[in-house]
């Protein structure tokens, strides 16, 4: 089993806040690894990490290193525009573009460097669609206009709009806490068939998701990496007491 | 104090009484008194308004009489001789505002835009407090620059390097005089970017950072960022702030009869002198001791007046067809 990503002794500060205290953590290939722990643990901290996605912060800062395939992400000659079309991200709430239409989201990944022959393109709309099993609900409409669909298409829309560009990793932050109970089976059955051709991480809260979802688990504590392991392994028989005490309800 | 004092009042009172109070709904009645006061505020408003236009209207009767359509086709404007024809006054107002306009509105945006996005915190913050401060600055005072710095200026430098490298265009073309088009333009557009910068700036910062996270997480650089996720998001927004701009230069009286010029005619070069309509109503209301002649200046208001309100619904339109579109839906 390969590594695709190598996290080793990560520190993320926010002005005087240490968020994320030395983490080191591997993410194997094809596999997806969930990030569970308690509100304010760092699950999210730690996923925005993986894309530098706290350049965005001007209070952030990030010490240690991120290998993703054995360069380091925060290398100075790391480009984060160039990290961030290999490392895709799906949010908490969907959002879509929009003045933007079913169609156009899809490839708006492409519309970034604008070189995209119009067949390309109703391809990968196709596929990208298929893939994320909206295709049937959306194909006589996709010059519609994005907000037009349910919450839970939306957020399909949104990782459609992410494979589209094909990554090598996918970032999951909570896709599906802001959904339904039907649209959250559609997105964990969706996370299920992508692992294949993708590497994911996904932070939950929900600790039954993590478990239905990953292969692999890290516990996260008050910026701590508390345990991590064979996500069977964590949720029956953990090493550390905080895990036992936060997976059986005892806090958090 | 007086509530309590009133209260203590009531306490005296017997309890069967105290019901009936209840009964008789006094703060329900106090509500209908407060919706017929401010629904009365309310009207005052549109009534406002309707006099106006009503008076103007009436008021400008003997021109429109005498003139009819030629009023506006004119370009003949004679006192002495009685003949009034309004065409280089509406010219002058319309061309130095949709020049000022389509000048100031790419300089504003992007000034919002750095104050936004590219340099938020103090810098931002310095340039916005600034630019909000150009708001501030009576109009006199520009129109008082304008003529004695920034003409001088144009006329020595600007103008005779316009007419030596573009006068083969027709908007280059004739004496350098300071005082003209371009002068009124370049105030006009001075003075409505405060306007447009500030509107557009609360417009951008209204835009969710989930939409820029969108762009930024599909490896959008910082320019396309913006031109995917936060232009398009803001574009009404920013729509509104143009046309409260273009409402302010097409009315704006000041500054520009100070460095336009105000010689009524329709020229293509922008070095001519020009005429606007408020500039001819402040410069000649008080002179205008003829019927004929004050109700010509009555109708160039009118005309003012319709073309402000025709600007603003044009815009509502707009906006609502921008916005309607985005909020047809969005449900989570």
């Amino acid at each position: 089993m390969t590594n695709k990503i190598k996290i080793q002794n990560l520190n993320v500060y926010f002005g005087e806040t240490h968020a994320i205290k030395d983490v080191s953590l591997d993410v194997l290939q094809n596999r997806v690894t969930a990030i569970i722990g308690p509100s304010g643990c760092g699950k999210s901290t730690l996923l925005r990490s993986i894309n530098r996605m706290h350049d965005m912060v001007a209070s952030a800062r990030v010490t240690g290193s991120i290998l993703l395939d054995s360069t380091d992400i925060y290398d100075r000659s790391s480009n984060p525009v160039l990290i961030r079309r290999r490392v895709g991200m799906v949010f908490q709430k969907p959002n879509p573009f929009p003045a933007m239409s079913i169609y156009d989201n899809v490839i708006a990944g492409y519309k970034l460097s604008g070189r995209l022959v119009r067949a390309d393109a109703d391809e990968i709309v196709e596929s990208s669609l298929k893939r994320v099993a909206l295709w049937d609900e959306v194909k006589d409409r996709l010059k519609a206009n994005a907000m037009e669909l349910s919450g839970g298409q939306q957020q399909r829309l949104c990782i459609a709009r992410t494979i589209a560009v094909k990554p090598d990793v996918i970032l999951m932050d909570e896709p599906a806490s802001a959904l339904d109970p039907l649209s959250t089976l559609k997105i964990e059955e969706l996370i299920e068939e992508l692992k294949d051709k993708y590497t994911i991480v996904i932070v939950t809260h929900n600790m039954q998701q993590a478990a239905r979802v990953s292969d692999i688990t890290a516990f996260f504590y008050l910026g701590e990496l508390i345990e991590a392991g064979d996500t069977r392994t964590i949720f029956t028989n953990p090493e550390k007491k905080q895990t036992e005490d936060y997976i059986t309800g005892r806090f958090g | 104090m007086n509530q309590f004092h009133y209260d203590s009042v009531e306490a005296t009172v017997s309890h069967d009484e105290q019901v009936r109070d209840i009964d008789s709904a006094k703060g329900v009645s106090g509500d209908r008194i407060f919706k017929m006061i401010t629904l009365g505020f309310a009207f005052s408003i549109i009534l406002i308004l309707l006099l106006i236009t009503v008076g103007m209207a009436v008021e400008s009767i003997p021109a429109l009489k005498q003139f009819g359509w030629k009023f506006i086709t004119g370009s003949d404007w004679d006192a002495v001789q009685g003949q009034f024809g309004a065409l280089p006054y509406i010219w002058g107002s319309i061309v130095s505002s949709l020049l000022a306009i389509l000048i100031a509105t790419p300089l504003s945006v992007g000034t919002a835009l750095f104050i936004t996005e590219i340099a938020p915190g103090k810098l931002g913050g310095a340039i916005a407090s600034l630019v909000e401060l150009l708001a501030a600055i009576p109009s006199v005072i520009y129109g008082l620059w304008g003529i004695l710095v920034m003409a001088p200026w144009l006329q020595r430098t600007v103008e005779p390097f316009l007419v030596d490298h573009f006068g083969f265009l027709p908007f280059f073309r004739g004496a350098p005089y300071g005082v003209g088009m371009l002068a009124a333009v370049i105030i006009i557009m001075i003075m409505i970017i405060p306007i447009i910068t500030s509107i557009t700036k609360e417009v951008l910062l209204a835009v969710p950072k989930s939409q820029k996270e969108a762009a930024v997480a599909l490896g959008a650089t910082k320019w396309e960022t913006i031109r995917m996720a936060v232009l398009p998001y803001g574009r009404s927004g920013i729509l509104g702030a143009v046309v409260l701009g273009l409402g302010r230069a097409i009315g704006e009286t000041m500054a520009v009869t100070m460095v336009i010029g105000n010689a009524p005619q329709i020229s293509l070069s922008l070095l001519d002198p020009a005429y606007t309509m408020p500039s001819v109503i402040a410069n000649e209301f008080a002179e205008a001791t003829s019927k004929l002649h004050s109700a010509a200046l009555m109708e160039i208001g009118l005309i003012l007046l319709v073309l402000t309100l025709l600007i603003n619904i044009m815009a509502r339109v707009l906006i609502w067809g921008v916005t309607r579109q985005r909020s047809a839906g969005g449900h989570i």
